[in-house]
Formats: C-alpha cells, sequence, structure tokens
C-alpha cells in the first residue's frame, strides 16, 4: 500500500501495483542428451499511475521500501512527461474493489514431482522417437511455471493469485536432400495449460512417440500438397491457432483503437461493425472465457482486478463482443471483461487474449470425411502469418492427407492454405461435436513494446470450410 | 553490487567442477504513443544472472534477478545440484578458457540518463507533424543502457556496458500508411524530423491509391524490408547448430555462388557502424564471420559447444545465453549487408514496371531449407512505373525464397541503416531485386 499512498500524494488520480514472484523449472532433450535443466526465478513489483489524463509504469527488482519510494516517484514522473503529448480524457469507469484469493484447481503440483522422473519420461519418449532411422533430430522438453500475484489499486481491490501451468513438446525432424519434415506432439507450440503435473501425463509423450517418428519420416517421400481451390478440414489443433490469429487478435479493442497500430496492428472488426457484421457462417459461435478449467488464460482475476467471465465474441455467425480493458470498454460504452495481463512485474497489462474458443458442432468426424468428396484434412501448424489488419492470412501444416470420395488417403506433405478472414469463416458448413472438441494452449503470443509474451488457450473441434486455396507454394 | 562481487560470490558457492556466470543489467525506459499522443510510458530496472554448473559432463544452469548475496550462493548451489541430476553428456567438452577481447566503447552518458520528458520532447515532434497534415501517429521511443558480463571458473572475466536508442513511427491517414525506424547507441542517431518526415512522405504518396494483381514483380525494398531477408537468413540457418543438424539453408551449398555477386552478407560485433558487442554471452571475442562473400556461400557461426564437436572448427564467439529450455544454438546479432553504388531515387528511375516496399510483416518460412517465406507487405507498397512512382497499392501477401530474390539482385544501395530487431541489430542498405513472388493481394 505503500505505492499506492505515495502516487496518491504525488498526485495521481489512479494507481496500482503488482507484486510477482514466478517460477520456471525446465527440462530439455534433444537426440538423448539432457540439452537443458534449469530453474528460473524472478521477483519484483510494478506501479501504474494515471495523472490527470496520462499514464506512467515503472519497476524494479528490489523490494524495499526505499525502492518502492522511488519507482513510484519515477511512474508518476513519467505519467507527467505522458502529459506533454496530450491524449483524449481517460475514464476507467466503475471503480474495481475485487478482493479474494485464487489458486489453479490440481491434482498434481508440477514441483513436487521429481526432476528425476521427469527427466526419465522425457529420455523414455526420445528413445522411442529416435528407434526410428530416419530421425535426423529428435527433441522434447517439460515445463512447470507458478506466478504468485498480488494486485492492489487505490480504489480498494486487493487480490492474491497462484497460477500453476505444466506444458511440454516433442517433436522428430527427419531430413533427405532438399526435404525437412517435422512432426510434434501434442502439437507444434508447447502444449501448456493452467493445472498440475497430470496434464503432462495426460499427454502420453512415450506413447506418441514412435508415431510422430514414423510420420516425420513418411513425409519426405509423401506427395506434395496441391496448388488448388478444394474443400479444407482443419484439426483441432490447427483450427485453435485459427481461431487465435483470425479471431482473438482483430477482437482485441486496443488493436480497433489503434493503439497497437505501429507493432501489433489494427483490425478489421471497427466498431460499426458491433452486433451487424457477418464474420461467420451461423454454425460459427465464438467465446472468450477466462473460466473454463485449464486454459493458459484461466485465471482468478485479470491484472486490472476484475473478475473472470465468459462473453461471446461471434454468435451464429454474428460479430458481437471485444476483448477488452477497463479504459477502452468505457470508450465503448460497456464494463470490461477482464481482458489485461501483462507477463511479469516489469511490464504493464495489455488487452490480452484469455481463452478464444470455438463452440462445437453437431457433427461426427467421421460423417464430415464420409460427406466430404473431394478435400484436404490439414493438422498441426508449421507455419502462421496474417497481416496487420488480421485479414489476410496463409497457414502451414505438418502434414496434410487427401480426401477422395469420403475416404482419408494419401498424406501429403508441405501442406498451407491461405484466406480472407470472414471469407474463410462463412465457409464453415461443419464443425465436430464435443467429444472432438479439445482446450489448446499457446503459451508464445507476442504483443506490445517491450514485447510481452503471454499464454493463451483456444478450445476447438475440427471444422469444415468450401472452396479454400491451398498448395499456396512455390 | 558489481559484478566482481556477483561473480566472486557465486564462484566461490559452487562445488561444481566448472562454474560459469553471466549477468544482464538492464536499465531500460520506452514511451509509446497513438492517435497521436504518448498513451503508454514505462521504465524498468532488472538483473538476470545465470549460473552453469558443470559436473563431469553434465551442466545445470539456474537463473533469478535476485542480487542478494545469500540468493546467489544458492543459485550456484542450485544450478550444481541440477547438475548432479543428470546422465553424462560425452558431448559436452567442458566451459570455454579465456581469450584476448577487442577494446571497443558503445556507452553515451546522455543516452543512459534520458528522461521521460526528453522522450517525450521527440514524440511531440513526431504527433504534431502527423496532426497538422491532419494524419495519426504512432510509434515507440527506447533508451536505456545494459552491461553483459561473463566470468568462469577457467579465468573468463568480460564486461561490456552499452546503450541503445531506437525509434519507431508509423503515419496513417485512412488506408495510407508509412514507416521509419532508426536505431543507434547514441540519442543524436534519432533525428526526429527526418524520422516523422520519411513516413509522412509514404502518406502523402500513398493518398493515391492504384492497382496492382498479385505476380512476378520487380522490387525495390527499403533497409527496412532487406532486414527481413537477412533476420530470417539468420534465424532459418546460420547457426552452425543449424548446420550440423542439417537444417540449414547453407547445407550443401557452401562454397557455392547462390547469389548475386555484389551481395556480401557478414556478421561484425566490432563494426562501429552498427551496435557493437565484442563478446559472446560465453565471453569468447567476436569475430567476423562472412556467410555470403560476393555471391558465395560462406560458413556458419558457432559457440564453443558446436564448434568443439568437429575437428578443427573454433568458437566465432556468437554463443547465446545459456538456458534451461533447450537453445537456438549459436546466432549472429550483429548483422551487415555490404552497401553498394546506387540509391533509392536511381533504382526507381532504371525500374519500368514494379514495387517498391517499405517494409514486410509477419514473414514466417514455409520451407527452410530454400528459405521460402511467405508475409505481408505493409506501411506503403508503392507501384512504379515508367521510372516513377504512380501511387499506392494495397498491402500484398508473398511467398518467395528469398536465396532465389537474392539471385537477382539488380542494385544495392549506398547507405546503412541501422536497425535494432530483438536481440540483434542489423545494418542494411535499400536494394533492388530483378523478381519477387506475390501470392494475393488484400481487399
Amino acid at each position: 500500500m505503500r505505492a499506492i499512498n505515495t502516487a496518491s500524494m504525488l498526485g495521481a488520480r489512479y494507481a496500482d501495483v503488482r507484486i510477482i514472484t514466478s517460477r520456471n523449472q525446465s527440462i530439455a532433450v534433444k537426440d538423448g542428451r539432457v540439452e537443458g535443466l534449469g530453474d528460473f526465478e524472478s521477483i519484483g513489483f510494478g506501479v501504474r499511475v494515471l495523472v490527470g489524463n496520462a499514464w506512467g509504469f515503472a519497476s524494479s527488482a528490489e523490494i524495499t521500501a526505499l525502492e518502492v519510494d522511488r519507482v513510484t516517484a519515477l511512474a508518476v514522473e513519467t505519467a507527467k512527461a505522458s502529459a506533454k503529448v496530450p491524449g483524449e480524457p481517460v475514464n476507467l469507469g466503475a471503480p474495481v474493489t475485487s478482493t479474494g484469493q485464487y489458486v489453479t484447481p490440481l491434482r498434481i503440483d508440477p514441483f513436487s514431482v521429481s526432476l528425476e522422473s521427469k527427466l526419465a519420461m522425457l529420455l523414455d519418449a526420445d528413445s522411442r522417437i529416435r528407434r526410428n532411422p530416419g530421425v535426423k533430430v529428435a527433441e522434447s522438453s517439460v515445463l512447470a511455471v507458478r506466478h504468485d500475484k498480488i494486485f492492489a489499486n487505490s480504489e480498494g481491490a486487493f487480490v492474491e493469485q497462484t497460477i500453476f501451468e505444466s506444458g511440454g513438446s516433442m517433436s522428430a525432424t527427419a531430413v533427405a536432400g532438399n526435404e525437412i519434415q517435422v512432426r510434434s506432439h501434442p502439437h507444434s507450440f508447447r502444449q501448456q495449460g493452467t493445472g498440475g503435473w497430470e496434464y503432462i501425463e495426460d499427454a502420453d509423450f512415450p506413447g506418441n512417440a514412435e508415431r510422430i517418428a514414423a510420420e516425420a519420416v513418411a513425409l519426405l517421400t509423401a506427395e506434395a500438397c496441391p496448388s488448388k481451390d478444394t474443400t479444407l478440414i482443419l484439426g483441432s489443433s490447427q483450427l485453435a491457432l485459427q481461431i487465435h490469429e483470425s479471431c482473438g487478435h482483430p477482437s482485441e479493442l486496443d488493436r480497433v483503437y489503434g493503439t497497437e497500430a505501429a507493432f501489433a496492428g489494427r483490425s478489421f472488426l471497427t466498431t460499426e461493425k458491433l452486433n451487424g457484421f457477418r464474420y461467420g457462417s451461423n454454425l460459427v459461435n465464438l467465446t472468450a472465457d477466462s473460466v473454463r478449467p485449464t486454459g493458459l488464460g484461466t485465471f482468478g482475476w485479470d491484472d486490472e482486478g476484475i473478475p473472470a467471465s465468459s462473453t461471446p465474441l461471434v454468435r451464429e455467425g454474428l460479430f458481437v463482443g471485444y476483448l477488452m480493458s477497463r479504459e477502452t470498454a468505457s470508450t465503448l460504452g460497456v464494463e470490461s471483461n477482464g481482458c489485461m495481463r501483462a507477463d511479469g512485474w516489469n511490464r504493464i497489462p495489455l488487452i490480452r487474449m484469455a481463452n478464444v474458443s470455438l463452440e462445437p458442432g453437431a457433427w461426427e468426424l467421421d460423417d464430415i470425411i464420409a460427406d466430404t468428396d473431394d478435400g484436404i484434412f490439414m493438422e498441426t501448424n508449421r507455419s502462421w502469418s496474417i497481416d496487420d489488419m488480421r485479414y489476410n492470412f496463409q497457414f502451414g501444416t505438418e502434414v496434410g492427407y487427401e480426401i477422395k470420395k469420403g475416404k482419408k488417403g494419401r498424406l501429403l506433405k508441405n501442406c498451407t492454405y491461405a484466406g480472407i478472414t470472414p471469407e474463410f469463416w462463412n465457409s464453415c458448413d461443419a464443425i465436430a461435436n464435443a467429444k472432438h472438441w479439445k482446450l489448446w494452449g499457446t503459451p508464445n503470443c507476442g504483443k506490445g513494446e517491450p514485447m510481452q509474451t503471454i499464454g493463451t488457450g483456444h478450445g476447438a473441434s475440427p471444422g469444415r470450410f468450401r472452396n479454400v486455396r491451398v498448395g499456396v507454394f512455390r | 553490487m558489481n559484478f566482481r562481487e556477483i561473480a566472486d560470490t557465486v564462484l566461490a558457492a559452487s562445488t561444481s567442477n566448472e562454474t560459469e556466470v553471466v549477468c544482464i543489467r538492464q536499465d531500460e525506459s520506452l514511451t509509446r504513443f497513438a492517435n497521436n499522443h504518448i498513451h503508454q510510458n514505462v521504465t524498468e530496472t532488472n538483473y538476470e544472472i545465470t549460473v552453469r554448473c558443470v559436473a563431469g559432463t553434465r551442466v545445470g544452469t539456474a537463473v533469478s534477478n535476485d542480487i542478494r548475496l545469500e540468493s546467489l550462493r544458492t543459485l550456484a548451489r542450485r544450478a550444481g545440484e541440477l547438475a548432479n541430476l543428470q546422465p553424462e553428456n560425452p558431448e559436452f567438452k567442458g566451459l570455454p578458457g579465456p581469450s584476448r577481447l577487442e577494446s571497443t566503447m558503445a556507452f553515451d552518458r546522455e543516452t543512459a540518463s534520458c528522461t521521460p520528458a526528453r522522450r517525450a520532447d521527440g514524440v511531440g515532434i513526431v504527433c504534431r507533424k502527423a496532426a497538422s497534415n491532419g494524419y495519426t501517429a504512432a510509434g515507440s521511443m527506447s533508451t536505456g543502457s545494459s552491461t553483459l558480463s561473463v566470468a568462469n571458473s577457467k579465468g573468463v572475466f568480460a564486461e561490456f556496458e552499452t546503450t541503445i536508442a531506437d525509434a519507431s513511427t508509423v503515419v496513417m491517414n485512412g488506408t495510407a500508411s508509412g514507416w521509419s525506424h532508426v536505431s543507434g547507441w547514441q540519442l543524436d542517431a534519432v533525428n526526429w524530423e527526418n524520422l516523422a518526415d520519411e513516413a509522412l512522405e509514404k502518406v502523402r504518396i500513398g493518398q493515391k491509391i492504384v492497382e496492382a494483381e498479385p505476380g512476378e514483380w520487380t522490387v525495390i525494398l527499403d533497409p527496412f524490408a532487406t532486414a527481413d531477408l537477412l533476420g530470417m537468413l539468420a534465424f532459418d540457418g546460420m547457426s552452425g547448430l543449424a548446420y550440423q543438424e542439417e537444417r540449414s539453408w547453407m547445407n550443401g551449398r557452401t562454397g557455392q555462388g547462390m547469389m548475386s555477386p555484389d551481395v556480401t552478407i557478414y556478421d561484425d560485433g566490432l563494426d562501429m557502424r552498427g551496435i557493437p558487442m565484442p563478446f559472446d554471452f560465453e565471453g569468447q571475442p567476436k569475430h567476423r564471420v562472412a556467410m555470403i562473400e560476393n555471391g558465395v556461400c560462406g560458413n556458419p557461426v558457432y559457440d564453443s559447444h558446436t564448434a568443439s564437436r568437429r575437428p578443427g572448427l573454433k568458437s566465432t564467439g556468437h554463443a547465446m545465453p545459456p538456458s534451461a529450455g533447450g537453445t537456438f544454438g549459436p546466432l549472429p546479432l550483429n548483422l551487415f549487408m555490404e552497401t553498394g553504388t546506387s540509391n533509392v531515387e536511381g533504382m526507381i528511375r532504371s525500374t519500368k514496371r514494379g514495387l517498391y516496399i517499405t517494409r514486410f510483416w509477419y514473414t514466417r518460412p514455409v520451407h527452410p531449407r530454400d528459405v521460402v517465406v511467405t508475409g505481408m507487405t505493409r506501411d506503403g507498397t508503392l507501384l512504379v512505373q515508367d521510372g516513377e512512382i504512380v501511387g499506392a497499392t494495397k498491402s500484398m501477401r508473398f511467398t518467395q525464397s528469398y536465396l532465389e530474390a537474392l539471385a537477382g539482385v539488380a542494385a544495392i544501395g549506398d547507405r546503412l541503416r541501422v536497425l535494432k530487431a530483438g536481440g540483434a541489430t542489423i545494418g542494411v542498405p535499400a536494394i533492388k531485386l530483378n523478381q519477387f513472388r506475390f501470392t494475393s493481394a488484400t481487399r
């Protein structure tokens, strides 16, 4: 409270402080060797102040009374400097007075599992990958994370949270001539969620090791993805990334208001489109939430003290909601839905996706395939690119399968597809049911300056899209 | 606490065969602006202490930002415990010993002590210029200092303090936008008037919208776009690790002519035109390495570990910070493309029909071995006809092998622009390429 009181005395009309201790334990195995094994710990605090209509923020790793005073004064001085190039009045909406505690629900504390057993699991998976002589590089890793966060503001909020995360990935790389082919499990980004070691056990690394090795080697001699317009069925993890890039980011209201214009970019989902723009077909229902178990965007309160919630972004294809902060929500004339997060004590909170998910449809996956006369099934992201308005995209996947007359056929390599966001989502005519729905983690979403990397969650079941351009490759 | 105390504390507390301590101290501030006003303004003071302990051939790593003496001792013990948990790794040949380091200087007191008010003064110039034209400006200005320090139990002890000043802006009006970016280790590298004018000029041209269809185009790349080519080539294969794992575009091409003879791409941590860095994260001296020399494929960069895997190789001084989560291997962090004799005006005059591109955005590899990349143009894609700029097109998507593109270099600019790109700096000129493949346009 010393920082908040000092900020008020120095002229701040709003102040908040976050004290965060983070611990991150990583283990990486590569080609039978321990590539990395270590602990990362970080502790510090950040003070954010609003003086008049100008923001300032300062942070330090040293938590002492003197340093709190220095940093708070620096935050106020910085805000006063911001006022030299002033903008519109800042309205934060209703005061936030949240209080309470939140701890990630988990079965097994990931730090309670011995390093020896974690290492043994990775080395087992690694050796199974390398049993396949066609594999050039085998890699696997696991990660355990704990964030202890205290948030307080000048309006009376005081919340404490302990967020646990567990994650991991493994991959097999095969090389022949000019071809490099990779297969990953559970997906190509590290699969990560809020939860305990059970999250890793459920991913069953050893049980999938030989499969990814065989698939990587088979891809070397597979046919290349043809270039044509066709029916595309996306697997769950690739569709999760599609949601992240083409729905989650354009729904961020700071992008819409131009405050990320110079770096992350803007958005085609401008405010006049709210409640009137057909984003996708009637089957498309997209939800932003911070409450779904194991989501990387699941928490008790955001970094402005707003409680976790669930709000629709797209309902039956109609665009109906944004991801918001207190300030942007107030500009829009609504209340924040709690999307402000910082990636550490030394960064300001920004509007970030929590969990943005496609709600399941009614189809069995087998029935979608059986109902497809000619198309391609693509799964597991390999490359991703989208323009600064989040409109024109091109993605590549690790693996594809030809679909002919309702049956999954030949393996295809170097698969890519491209499109325009609303055209793509409006072409969706089938979504698999809840049995096929999975909540994926994207641990590496970057935004802001200085760059902040944060985890987001995305749930999806496989979906079908018509008349999509595939094989955009030279 | 100074680094000598930190190093002595860690090395004394460690019971491992070999111990290394790397300290990165950062004091960095950044002012962001958008919609012609400052909306974010931040400052940070932090340390990152990384301790690497070696037990036999086993390596444990522990990282913390807590520089209290007892915490440093705990960190050393923790790294040692982690090393002891592992199986032996016969490939690990030990930490490197000391080497003679070149003396260089890249610290500017004025930059290190730059106040938020002074940054705001610069930002104000851009915002007022944009507003007076009816345009909107966004961007950022960062200033700060950092110190990289490395010591190990074999006698390495190296410290280097540097400063950074980095400014960029995008100026927008409707669908038109323009971009400028400049970096240096001295505050006076940033000329706010020039920064604003460069971006404003593209917006003015962009008021006239013209159509351009996807397909093969001659392109003129501003240095911001050229930098993307070098960055992707570095990430996709200039590492000795990628080369040893046969994932690099350099595999099978060493010694071959593969780009235009005018193209020379090298890494040089001592080149004062960039932001110098005399040693790497193992305290080893940085050597100039030419990855492309007059169009011919040279060699990748190495750290002590990748160099130790092959007889005759030595570290080129390109180790990255030790990481518990696996490693990309060594990387070039001070990249340059040799300048030529042309300039952007001459490139435009000599172009019958082409596109003048300000910068690329969201570029990602599609085929790593041939460095086939997809991405978008952004903030000024201008149509050139009969030697003149005739207007701006909407942003376009490309899918193009950067290797093939650089095999067809028609001209290279005579001025170098230094740009900070993440943890690296890239010094590049404008270039003109005979052929570049665009695969779609944004509607």
